[in-house]
């Protein structure tokens, strides 16, 4: 069933937009390319709506099933009849609602930006950035062929570097682009070989045809089944290889060191890029290839459960120290993808499908609720001009509107109903629950430690006594109004984002499913939330020697979640103490002398060789038939007498 | 017959309509001034080329003598492009001198007997195109009367055009000795491997190579290129090659296809000596010129792997990468061409600091040369790709491995230029460069071209289709 071509403008629009902007807007009209890339992309969301309210009320069931959709393929590079690479759109579910959420989330930092990145010097560059990542973020959840999500993935990850290191002149940010480029490549390469093993197995690289033939029984399934490396399968292999890739995106443990680095970027790329939109990524993929992991290969969906709630405590753990408030939220980020992760990890497919509804959902309020946090943050660090809480403190009286949208948010993520946070969690808590109850155990934890260290965050910042140094002056207390309505819009989501009827509309299967809700169960954790929030309300709405206290008598649990678990460090002896020594300089050795020496010696010959026949081009003519001549009768003589 | 001659033979009229129109523009004086000559001849040349799309028909003429189909087409519509561009690109040479409506009768000669040597299916009608294509090229080479360089090339290209203009006769007539037709249609049932007709076939074999200058028919190559003018350089080492690619194409699938083994086997020796000889002097060239000449000669040699696989898919990528030929070569050509009359440096060195004073030519010239190597994702990659792919079909792992390991040491000598341009520093660099609009326009297609060219999956999938 061929779908609308007008698809083809949600990404095309961005694209045309980095184009514009990138070739003559640069240079033409720097000051036009904010209102430019914001109108495009406003147009490009207003198609999104309508495909999505199209797709889910209008089209896009079939006796209430909802169907798989390929808008339009463009077959791009054809290798034989069965394997080619498309460029399509493909809709389903997840993918319609990724791209409200995309071009949402981006529409609102587009128009944010215009006041946060106003008199920016590289102003229209940075539009161009975002554009492009628009497009790659959009052309990424469409994709209806797994190298067609590979080569977008990649675009992602380009923009995401050239995003984070914006600010090129600060050390600090280069470094943190590169890291984040080197780290997610890593994880990239896992995902190209994994795909390359799923795609050899099923002989396709089209999502349909190949979940299709991997998640039925049937010859390709038992082909990649008993196909064996090391003992472990290479369906296995392939899946879990593909969870690596999006695990590097995702931010997951222990591929994780990228994102608080990755915070060197503008404060509203973090909402978009490291809150809302790529790092869910990795949770896209997996959740793309759901129907594989679940009925094919469930010791793969074990492993997603398993990192995934380890990602959500360690995180929650190392954001209680962190001072830097936009680290504090890219850990808190970390948990909540951890979330998203572990509630597909414990789902299964179709009936029991809870999980993957519930992290669909989470995936939904968090990136209405994150962004918001990331956009207040950008207006408060707009505001004081610097990252650190201990700069921080008592600004409600100055921001007010912030300040109110930034308590929602909080309330959202710690799980307060009736805000969007609480119903999403509370769907993945009870697939949890139901699934596996350490897990449940884990999450019930984590939920408590969000609650705590959001909370510390919210009155490091806006209670507390007075650090920051504009007292009273109230020059620009608020930011211009285009930062405000996009917290104001998102403010408003945030409430009410919990009451979309999910169940009916994103399942693993397409049919609605049905869920129950117990206030007796869901009251545990919210009850426990809010003992976290007056924990937090007692030890840093005023000033008070209480945390420093704790802090002091668990110095070793707070300096090692402080140092973040000396991930980094660990990270930076495998690679300076062990590649480097062990293995490249012996490697640059051989490089420098036997390599490049065999390339010396045949540039060597080469070029002895070139002298040595350089008489015969001598430029006389009489010679040049000679030549010609006996090139023809040694031509003759071969083949008359001695070939025949 | 009626009106079939004019719809069949649409092409060939539309070039003697310009070139009869020219030479009454000539003779009666009525345009005096060059600019207007050159802005009516590309008004009627971009018409010409345009038209080849339309009112196409498939059919034969005098008793089979002439044919056209879509392949045939298709191949004119290239040479017609790429003659419009060579003609763009000439723009700033072509304001010096007195004759431009002789220089254009002159090319466009060549050009319509290139036409007659595609149609033709006999092999008297092929002779008689080749001489048309190639006598007047010679007078195009001393274009530049008061250059020596530019005599000198007119005489070597006339003297080793006559040579091989009589071996090529001598091969016809012992095709005819051996099978008593000229016929391209009767030929393949005659074969008959007599050891007259293998010779037959390797005495034609050597015509085409010369044209081609593949080694060792190649000699003539460098010293013609480097004295003639710049655009009648680049007419042959684009469109004089291409046509005859083209032809050799038809000859070798078409007429000669019951010797496919021999002329695997001519073909293999003569890619093999061809990409080695054409690199190893290239290497050494100090004349971009001459350079481009070496280079070009071992591009002939990839273009060969793709005509030697013997199946459609060889046929499809030789006429592909012939497309993305022209615009690689003739981006670097128009660069070429605007210093050369512009300064009149013809050396490498001379472009030491060349991208400092002129960013954006020197970004053309960048690029044309990076597709000339073959570097992704230039057009250039994805052409000799295919041509690999198909010289791989042969399963002739050597061939394939000799043409690959000749890439890299070809990547040198174009980084060569691209070092002298982007890296080098000099005392006296070429200054910065004003030209029209006709250059702009040849070097914005050509970029445009070189980037797109390799992802329109489309243009392959429908000369692929042709050939099926």
């Amino acid at each position: 069933m061929p779908g609308p071509l007008y698809i083809a403008l949600i990404p095309l629009l961005p694209l045309i937009t980095f184009a514009i902007i990138s070739l003559v807007g640069n240079r033409y009209f720097p000051k036009f390319t904010g209102i430019l890339g914001t109108t495009s992309l406003a147009i490009s969301a207003t198609i999104s709506l309508f495909t999505a309210w199209q797709y889910f009320f209008v089209e896009g069931s079939v006796n209430g099933v909802y169907q798989q959709i390929i808008s339009f393929k463009y077959t791009w590079l054809e290798f034989s009849p069965n394997v080619s690479i498309d460029m399509g759109a493909l809709l389903d579910p997840i993918s319609v609602m990724m791209i409200v959420v995309v071009t949402f989330v981006s529409l609102m930092v587009h128009i944010y930006s215009l006041g946060y990145m106003k008199g920016e010097e590289r102003f229209s560059t940075y539009y161009a950035f975002l554009s492009l990542f628009t497009f790659s973020m959009l052309g990424l959840v469409l994709s209806s062929n797994i190298f067609q999500i590979y080569i977008f993935w990649e675009l992602v990850g380009v923009s995401s570097y050239l995003l984070i290191g914006f600010y090129f002149d600060k050390p600090s940010a280069v470094a943190a682009s590169k890291k984040a480029f080197i780290v997610t490549r890593f994880a990239d390469l896992g995902f190209l070989v994994g795909i390359l093993l799923l795609a050899f197995h099923a002989e396709t690289l089209d999502f349909q045809t190949l979940i299709q033939r991997l998640s039925t029984p049937g010859d390709y399934l038992n082909g990649i089944i008993s196909a064996s490396f090391l003992g472990v399968s290479a369906l296995t292999w392939g899946l879990v290889l593909v969870f690596i890739g999006g695990a590097g995106k995702s931010a997951m443990f222990p591929l994780h060191v990228w994102l608080p680095d990755a915070m060197e970027g503008p404060t509203p790329v973090s909402a978009l890029i490291h809150a809302a939109t790529m790092v869910v990524a990795g949770v896209f993929l997996v959740a793309r290839l759901f129907p594989i992991f679940a009925m094919s290969c469930p010791v793969a969906l074990d492993i997603v459960a398993c990192v995934g709630v380890f990602s959500s405590l360690f995180a929650a753990i190392i954001a209680c120290t962190q001072t830097d408030i936009k680290r504090v939220l890219a850990y808190s980020t970390m948990s909540q993808i951890g979330y998203m992760m572990f509630a597909l990890g414990v789902s299964e497919y179709g009936e029991n499908g809870l999980g993957y509804m519930a992290s669909m959902f989470h995936l939904f309020t968090h990136a209405m609720f994150k962004a918001l946090l990331f956009l207040g943050a950008g207006a408060v660090i707009h505001y004081v001009h610097s990252n650190e809480m201990k700069d921080m403190g008592g600004l409600r009286k100055f921001m007010p509107i912030t300040h109110i949208t930034f308590l929602i948010a909080c309330l959202a993520i710690a799980g307060i109903p009736p805000f969007a946070g609480f119903f999403s969690k509370e769907e993945i808590l009870t697939a949890a629950f139901h699934s596996n109850k350490l897990i449940f155990g884990l999450a019930v934890t984590t939920a408590a430690i969000t609650a705590f260290y959001m909370f510390r965050l919210y009155f490091s910042i806006f209670w507390k006594s007075e650090h920051h140094p504009h007292h009273g002056d109230d020059h620009h207390g608020e930011g211009p109004k285009t930062m405000l309505i996009p917290l104001l819009v998102l403010g408003l989501l945030s409430i009410v984002a919990g009451f979309a009827p999910f169940h009916h509309l994103v399942t693993s299967d397409g049919h609605p499913l049905h869920t129950e809700f117990h206030l007796l169960f869901a009251a545990g954790p919210v009850l426990l939330a809010i003992i976290a929030i007056i924990v937090a309300m007692v030890m840093y709405k005023k000033e008070s020697a209480l945390p420093g206290k704790i802090s002091e008598g668990l110095k070793s649990i707070y300096q090692a979640a402080y140092r973040k678990f000396y991930i980094d460090e660990i990270y930076l002896f495998v690679t300076k103490g062990i590649i480097f020594n062990l293995i490249g300089r012996p490697s640059a050795w051989i490089d420098r002398n036997i390599v490049d020496g065999f390339m010396n010696m045949m540039a060597t010959v080469t070029e002895n060789f070139s002298d040595t026949i350089k008489p015969i081009q001598s430029g006389k003519l009489q010679l040049y038939a000679v030549w010609f001549f006996a090139g023809l009768m040694g031509m003759v003589l071969l083949f008359i007498y001695l070939w025949a | 017959m009626g009106s079939e001659v004019f719809i069949l033979m649409k092409s060939e009229w539309a070039l003697m309509g310009i070139i009869f129109l020219l030479l009454f523009l000539k003779v009666t004086e009525t345009i005096k001034d060059n600019t207007a000559l050159f802005r009516l001849t590309n008004v009627l040349l971009l018409l010409n080329f345009v038209f080849g799309f339309f009112c196409n028909s498939k059919g034969e003429l005098f008793s089979g003598m002439y044919i056209t189909n879509d392949v045939l087409v298709l191949e004119k519509n290239i040479l017609n492009f790429g003659t419009l561009l060579i003609s763009l690109l000439s723009c700033e040479w072509t304001k010096t001198h007195k004759n431009l409506a002789e220089f254009y009768i002159l090319l466009l000669s060549t050009l319509l007997g290139m036409f007659y040597m595609l149609s033709a299916n006999h092999f008297l009608m092929f002779y008689l195109g080749l001489e048309l294509s190639t006598i007047p090229l010679a007078a195009l080479a001393n274009f530049d009367q008061d250059k020596v360089k530019s005599s000198e090339a007119a005489v070597k290209m006339a003297l080793s055009s006559a040579f091989a203009s009589g071996v090529t006769l001598f091969g016809i007539s012992m095709v005819y000795g051996s099978m008593g037709t000229l016929n391209f249609a009767e030929v393949p049932e005659l074969l008959n491997w007599g050891p007259l007709q293998i010779m037959a076939f390797l005495f034609l074999f050597a015509g085409f190579a010369f044209k081609l200058s593949a080694v060792p028919f190649h000699l003539w190559t460098a010293d013609v290129y480097e004295g003639s003018p710049v655009p009648v350089t680049a007419y042959l080492s684009v469109i004089s090659k291409g046509a005859m690619v083209f032809v050799l194409l038809n000859v070798l699938y078409n007429v000669f296809r019951g010797y496919e083994g021999i002329w695997f086997q001519v073909l293999f020796i003569t890619i093999i000596v061809t990409i080695i000889v054409g690199n190893l002097f290239a290497l050494r060239q100090e004349n971009i010129k001459r350079f481009l000449a070496f280079s070009s000669i071992a591009q002939v040699g990839y273009i060969l792997l793709g005509i030697c696989s013997g199946n459609a898919g060889g046929a499809a990528a030789t006429l592909y990468f012939i497309i993305v030929y022209i615009f690689s070569n003739l981006g670097a050509f128009t660069v070429v061409a605007l210093v050369s009359a512009k300064t009149g440096k013809e050396n490498i060195n001379d472009y030491r600091g060349f991208y400092a004073s002129n960013p954006a030519l020197g970004w053309v010239m960048a690029l044309s040369l990076f597709s000339l190597a073959g570097v992704p994702p230039t057009a250039g990659f994805f052409g000799k790709m295919f041509l690999v792919t198909a010289g791989a079909s042969t399963g002739s792992y050597i061939l394939v491995s000799i043409a690959a390991l000749n890439m890299v040491v070809s990547l040198y000598y174009y980084l060569r230029v691209v070092k002298a341009m982007f890296v080098e520093k000099s005392d006296a660099p070429i200054e910065k460069l004003s030209f029209g609009m006709a250059p702009k326009v040849a070097m914005a297609i050509c970029v445009i071209g070189i980037v797109t060219i390799g992802f329109a999956g489309c243009l392959l999938e429908y000369i692929t289709n042709l050939f099926q």
